[in-house]
């Protein structure tokens, strides 16, 4: 139990949590069912995520699992130890537990102070004891907080001022950049580092292999001397690093580790049945956070401690011993909040900079800051995809057949104690390179994730063509597989329904018997007063998107309202949401709304281009992202569940936004895009 | 060759020295005065995340070098209001949760802010050209004009009376 709680401070009760602050919410939400079990007002209770010191093993903060998982965990565990508290209190007092409550902290008997509180009691308590999940979930009566939409704990610091990784400052603090190669595939031939080392404020400057980085007593100071590096630098590209950008195409033809699933049976095509195919495609995308990444690193009495903003702070830990060649135990990782986290991105890059560079000014802590281009550059992207679908359509409007076909480079190349996956791992000397990946399918596996449609189907057979060969590094973005491939589900499932003359909706919910699933779609469309088979070409229209994420988290549907001239304006989103349990019901609209934008913004947008080895989208000009006089007005509902636990929904309008647009786009152009991003190139290209 | 610089950030006069004379305001508000709350996004201002006031204009301090705003008017977020203090906007933000990971927040307050302090009329319009350059990754866009509406709404009817 003392993993989790901690009552050593009177008067505050520390929960620990290994999940820790992307910018969704969590750590209130953490804090809000700490306070509901163990019956103390908000104020009581104290997060602390993301230490190795302290924090239980939790892996990753990702997989929308914090609440459905984490929380759940640090719920029962709460639970247990308020039930061990008042059991010791009935003891100490010698008297029934059934008489004794709780009041902001206070243990009372019959309703009067007994004199005792948690503090005094928690000393007794044997915090070594396991947890067992036995104890239920009693009435929490006043302290009931879940359900509560609590104000953001965190946000009222970020907003005035400083609150994140990048914001740290320790005595001593050198700051330091590192020079990344130009390109995939380049090597240091030579470097000059006299300009460099000339330069006010050069506290070090470190080599080993292709693996550059300065420090300097002022920030600023780095910077310019970096720019002294780079200009010394000399490299050799890769004229011929082979990537082919046209995904579509190419993702196909490369070799692949094919795993499949099959259910049901489809003999032959009968009288009057429909046959439909068609091939989606999805550029690799960027993370993009409006921070770059950002780490902090000091080496003192062979202990390393590294503060740092990624996802998982155990498996980093791991990555840094199996790299640096030192004890796990000698190491201390702590999360500091970052920018947007919307998976694997340079965080756990950017902390064994820091690690590096630390080694190599001992004593002194060392801040290493990305620049934008560098975290453009060389974060791990969203892997590019190729989604072909068939399906075969009877008569009676029923789906008899859907085989689809999934091309897709790894969706998870974190780093751990199992493979280092660290950038500067791979350039330095002797290199720690990135791993193998034919032996190991578990890093494709997101690519298949949601592929499996939610509607009623005699036949389906969903392959996945894994891909080692992609020679660019592709990891966890936000859905990992499932934005591809619900935007493909659904773009199909409208190319269905049009073949068979049949409205979108009416299609979806013949096919469907989940009656949560036809609830989220029924009131979306009721929001947006869905009008069927409404005209096509006329240059703006509805259109719909739907996915259950995963397949067991939350069930979203949105209708998005869009107006087609040369570019795509989404006007307005409708959305319905069936999240289960809901903690903080503002903090789940905050998430659904945010995956909206974002995915809109993917869809219309956003696409990583490459110049033979070297990323060329390496500002904001270059990858432009949704802007304020673009975004939507967005409406959220959230529908009443039958369901009695929380349901992940930080990934879940992603897939259906971006399906909702393009099926929008579809029937305003009548003309379908199946290639995203819908540019207005696209859209110009597909009416010639 | 390190030069001295004169400026007044947030009402408050102090000198600093730097060895490059280009250097950008955002490193000495963040580096030599400890003020964190102007963010570092793209240096390029792209991305309005380093946005002050100057002389109760919105600027992009990763753009302004230290010597063009010498003897000039520097707010920043942590000038404009506190926790215990708050400025409308930054309540605004407050009550309308306007913010997800909240990088972006303060820059966009600033712009906003230049928005506020001005006679205009409150419009949507006007806000959404102001934050023309200013990105927000998370999606809280609707949220966050929102809240600046109803505060400039607020304020403008406060001044009204």
């Amino acid at each position: 139990m003392g993993d989790w709680v901690d009552f050593s401070v009177a008067g505050v009760v520390r929960a620990f949590t290994a999940k820790v602050e992307l910018g969704q919410g969590i750590v209130t939400t953490m804090a809000q069912i700490a306070a509901e079990e163990l019956r103390l007002p908000l104020s009581r209770i104290v997060v602390v995520s993301g230490d190795t010191r302290v924090s239980p093993n939790e892996s990753y903060t990702a997989g929308s699992m914090s609440v459905e998982v984490g929380g759940m965990a640090l719920r029962i565990a709460c639970g247990e130890v308020r039930e061990a508290i008042i059991a010791k209190a009935a003891q100490m007092l010698a008297t029934d537990a059934s008489r004794l409550t709780v009041e902001d902290g206070a243990i009372l008997l019959d309703g009067s102070p007994s004199g005792i509180d948690y503090w005094k009691v928690a000393p007794a308590i044997d915090w070594e004891r396991r947890i067992t999940a036995a104890a239920p979930f009693g009435d929490p009566g006043d302290a009931a907080q879940i359900g509560r939409s609590v104000a953001r704990l965190d946000l009222p610091r970020k907003i005035t001022g400083g609150g994140f990784i990048q914001d740290l400052e320790l005595p001593g603090m050198v700051h330091a950049r590192v020079l990344r190669p130009p390109s995939n595939g380049a090597h240091l031939e030579a470097l000059d580092v006299s300009a460099a080392a000339l330069m006010p404020g050069v506290v070090k400057i470190w080599r080993s292999g292709d693996f550059v980085g300065v420090c300097c007593a002022q920030e600023y100071q780095a910077i310019k001397a970096l720019e002294a590096l780079r200009a010394g630098a000399k490299w050799i590209e890769d004229e011929n690093y082979p990537i082919n950008q046209n995904w579509a195409h190419s993702l196909p033809g490369m070799r692949s580790i094919d795993s499949e699933s099959e259910h049901g049976s489809f003999s032959a095509l009968e009288d009057g049945a429909i046959r439909v195919s068609a091939t989606y495609s999805k550029p690799p995308l960027a993370h993009a956070a409006m921070g770059p990444s950002c780490a902090v690193a000091c080496y003192e009495n062979a202990n390393l401690t590294v503060w740092t903003h990624s996802q998982g702070v155990f498996p980093l830990r791991a990555a840094l011993a199996g790299t640096l060649k030192i004890d796990e135990e000698s190491i201390t990782v702590i999360h500091v909040p970052g920018a947007g986290c919307y998976g694997h991105n340079g965080a756990d890059d950017a902390a064994l900079d820091a690690a590096l560079l630390a080694r190599e000014v001992p004593s002194r802590p060392v801040r290493v800051q990305w620049m934008r281009e560098d975290e453009l550059a060389w974060s791990p992207f969203g892997s590019p995809m190729v989604v072909k679908l068939e399906g075969v359509v009877t008569p009676e409007r029923k789906i008899a057949d859907w085989s689809t076909e999934i091309w897709s480079a790894p969706h998870g190349r974190r780093p751990s104690g199992r493979a280092t996956n660290l950038l500067g791992a791979a350039h330095m000397d002797p290199p720690v390179p990135f791993p193998e990946l034919h032996e190991d399918l578990r890093g494709f596996a997101g690519g298949s994730r949601n592929s499996e449609p939610s509607y009623e189907m005699t036949h389906r057979k969903i392959v996945l063509h894994s891909l080692p060969d992609l020679p660019f590094r592709t990891s966890a973005l936000r859905t990992l597989g499932g934005y591809a491939n619900v935007f493909a589900t659904e773009s199909f499932m409208d190319e269905l329904a049009l073949a068979v003359g049949m409205d979108s909706l009416e299609f979806r919910l013949r096919n469907l018997t989940d009656l949560r699933a036809r609830r989220v779609l029924e009131t979306a469309a009721g929001m947006a007063r869905w009008r069927a088979n409404s005209g096509r070409g006329k240059g703006s229209a509805a259109g719909l998107g739907f996915c259950r994420y995963k397949n067991t988290a939350a069930y979203v549907a949105v209708v998005a309202e869009v107006e087609v001239n040369k570019d795509v304006r989404v006007r307005k989103v409708y959305c319905a949401v069936d999240a289960g349990l809901v903690i903080n019901p503002d903090g789940v609209i905050n998430q659904i709304e945010g995956g909206i934008i974002q995915s809109i913004s993917w869809t219309l947008k956003e696409q990583v281009v490459f110049d033979r080895g070297r990323v060329v989208t390496r500002s904001w000009e270059d990858y432009p992202i949704l802007r304020f006089n673009e975004v939507p007005v967005v409406e959220v509902k959230l529908v009443e569940s039958t369901e009695s636990a929380p349901l992940g929904v930080g990934e879940a309008a992603h897939g259906p936004a971006a399906a909702a647009v393009a099926n929008a786009v579809s029937r305003a152009l009548d003309c379908r895009i199946r290639d995203l991003p819908i540019t207005r190139e696209r859209i110009i290209a597909s009416l010639g | 060759m390190s030069t001295k610089h004169r400026l007044i950030v947030n009402e408050k006069a102090c000198e600093v020295v730097v060895d490059h004379y280009d250097t950008p305001l955002l490193y000495v508000l963040r580096g030599d005065l400890g003020l964190k709350g102007t963010r570092f996004g793209c240096g390029d201002g792209q991305c309005g995340s380093c946005t002050i006031l100057l002389d109760g204009r919105a600027g992009k301090s990763c753009e302004l070098p230290i010597w063009s705003v010498e003897g000039k008017s520097i707010t920043t977020i942590e000038g404009l209001g506190t926790i215990e203090h708050p400025h409308p906007i930054q309540q605004a933000i407050l009550d309308f949760q306007a913010g997800q990971c909240g990088y972006c927040l303060p820059g966009i307050i600033m712009a906003a802010a230049e928005l506020i302090q001005s006679e205009q009329r409150p419009s949507r319009d006007k806000i959404v050209a102001k934050l023309a350059s200013n990105l927000c990754r998370c999606g809280a866009h609707g949220r966050i004009l929102n809240a600046i509406e109803a505060a400039w709404r607020k304020a403008a009817q406060g001044a009204g009376e």
